[in-house]
């Protein structure tokens, strides 16, 4: 088959491996028919993300025909399913809590090494995500083989369109768990950094969740004009001061919850952000973290933040002093997908929540590589790529 | 000067004086490195007995397992893969058997690894049962074959770190997770 591989930094390739064959009873075999590049698989494009060896092939979000399935499946061959991002057992404790993304089993018991001595516990299996979350082959390509098919996979009705329902693997439930975590109450004031995918999601979330008001900051004028078109009041952090201009439009208290959706790769020009730009090119440290560090001292006294933004490692400067001193609520974590599915499947299917604006452009696998220049170059244009290998097939 | 001893297992002592007190309490000493490892499995006590205690299963979560055949009721001969691709081998006997609770076993005379250890089963309630590893070992040729071990990861501290999560894996899902993609990969990992 033909599938996304990393090889390095800025290098990925569409290469031809090996059909994914059943290994397990529980098992199943996806012919992928939607799969979209991340902004987090920015994260591995750029080589920020450690464990990565050449030829993986790459991939969170996907969905596809469901074309084998292993005797334990309760999958059925023909059924379309979308694939949660994170690998879950559905048998061990943290399963049991819904807590998917911390399942003890799906990470192979050789690769967990790597995160128990890392982060002192292992946590759960992704797809196309470095060696560290298992080293399973991705979606960017023809075909996966899904572990746990039992657990993961939502059957989706038939005439429901691919684009309506793709998100479900990642960034819509990945949004809404955030302002989730967010802990958002009738008449908040919420603030998102970061109005990509997930923040945008966040931004529709909150509203959900009873939000007033909700702050967009961004610096891609694209971006900040979805957000408005949601509701949002937006904050181009390259027109205004983002810690001034929030004050101002809080009436002096802050934003109620803040929520980080940029991660370790905080753009910007800023003092901490140069340095944090220095020490990650010269090995002594990792994570890029201008937007949490901002979000920690916009928050009012007694406030939530919420950081569904990708961290991996260790950070500097962190604000430890305005964070206990205000006595601030941090929650975070990798998406729990499978928890969320079935409600959030229920609101696309009600029209109370829509994913399809996000796509900008739709390529074929062979175009994959294209896919991710322009998504990494042209941020404010690039929304959302998405992959349809079936583009290919009509080619050949 | 003041007794620090705590509450704290003995095999994570930063003292390796107390691996002697180990030996005296918990095991039949055969040899000087000790391992200690807990894991937390969602299934009942008997349940990870009665699979442990048929010592011809133990190589389908044990990877540098080749084989265990069973000799009698306390004996059983048990082939092992080595650096190198070579194997070692070594009998051993069970030295205390509590159903449902403890297998505790050394290696007799001649063993290529002298070890001893035991395999504890304790309810956790809701979590279901604790299994905790203690074995003590002597790594192969000395201190140069702890680190060819330790390279080639057959070194035992790594393995029953792992062996102990495929257990879990087994036990739990029923089959071992792998993020291999076809057959041939898989034969690989294994290997």
């Amino acid at each position: 088959m033909r599938a996304l591989t990393w090889h390095g930094k800025h290098d990925v390739r569409v290469d031809t491996v090996d059909d994914p064959e059943i290994l397990n009873p529980r098992d199943a075999i996806i012919k992928v028919t939607s799969t979209a590049i991340c902004g987090s698989d920015l994260h591995l494009y750029d080589g920020y993300i450690p464990t990565m060896q050449a030829g993986d092939i790459l991939g969170h979000e996907f969905m596809g025909e469901v074309v084998e399935t292993g005797p334990k499946s309760t999958l059925k061959k023909g059924q379309r399913v979308v694939v949660p991002f994170t690998i879950a057992c559905g048998s061990c404790y943290h399963c049991g809590k819904h807590q998917y993304s911390a399942c003890d089993n799906a990470n192979p018991a050789d690769n967990q090494d790597i995160a128990q001595t890392l982060y002192g516990q292992p946590m759960s299996g992704l797809f196309g995500y470095s060696h560290m979350t298992g080293g399973y082959a991705g979606g960017q390509a023809e075909y996966v083989r899904v572990p746990f098919s039992d657990v993961g996979p939502i059957v989706i009705p038939d005439g429901i369109d691919d684009d309506k329902v793709l998100f479900l693997s990642d960034i819509l439930p990945t949004g809404w768990q955030a302002a989730e975590f967010a802990q958002i109450e009738p008449g908040d004031t919420v603030a998102v950094w970061g109005c990509g995918p997930v923040g945008l999601f966040c931004v529709q979330s909150a509203f959900l969740m009873g939000a007033e008001r909700v702050i967009a900051i961004d610096h891609f004028p694209r971006r900040l004009e979805l957000a408005a078109k949601f509701g949002a009041e937006t904050l181009n952090f390259e027109e205004s001061k983002t810690y001034e201009a929030l004050m101002q439009m809080t009436g002096g208290i802050g934003p109620d919850a803040c929520i980080d959706a940029v991660g370790l790769e905080a753009h910007g020009l800023f003092v901490d952000n140069v340095w944090d730009q220095i020490k990650v090119s010269t090995f002594t440290g990792t994570d890029r973290t201008h937007s949490i560090r901002q979000a920690i001292i916009a928050c009012r006294k007694g406030g939530r933040v919420s950081m569904p933004a990708v961290y991996g490692g260790f950070v500097d400067k962190f604000p430890l002093g305005a964070f206990m001193e205000k006595g601030l609520t941090l929650k975070t974590g990798q998406t729990h997908v499978q928890h969320y599915l079935p409600g959030l499947l229920a609101a696309i299917m009600e029209g109370k929540i829509d994913t399809t604006f996000l796509i900008s452009h739709r390529m074929a696998l062979s175009e994959a590589p294209e896919g991710y220049k322009i998504f990494h170059d042209h941020q404010n244009d690039v929304t959302k790529v998405v992959l349809k290998p079936g583009l290919d097939r009509v080619a050949a | 000067m003041a007794d620090l001893r705590d509450d704290a297992p003995i095999t994570t002592s930063k003292r390796s004086d107390r691996i002697i007190d180990a030996t005296e309490n918990l095991l039949e000493a055969k040899g000087h490195s000790l391992v200690g490892r807990s894991v937390t499995i969602n299934r009942p006590r008997a349940e990870l007995y009665a699979y442990w205690r048929d010592f011809t299963k133990l190589p389908s979560f044990m990877d540098n397992v080749e084989r265990v055949d069973v000799v009698d009721d306390r004996t059983s001969h048990w082939v092992v893969k080595a650096p190198g691709g070579k194997t070692a081998e070594w009998d051993a006997v069970i030295t205390e058997e509590r159903p449902d609770e403890l297998i505790a076993w050394a290696s007799t005379e001649g063993a290529d690894v002298p070890n001893s250890g035991r395999i504890d089963f304790r309810d956790a309630g809701d979590r279901g049962t604790v299994v905790t590893a203690t074995i003590l070992y002597d790594p192969p040729a000395g201190f140069i074959g702890k680190v060819i071990a330790k390279m080639f990861q057959r070194e035992p501290a790594i393995q029953a770190r792992r062996d102990l999560r495929r257990f879990k894996q087994l036990m739990e899902t029923g089959e071992i997770a792998t993020a291999a993609r076809t057959h041939k990969q898989l034969k690989e990992e294994i290997a």
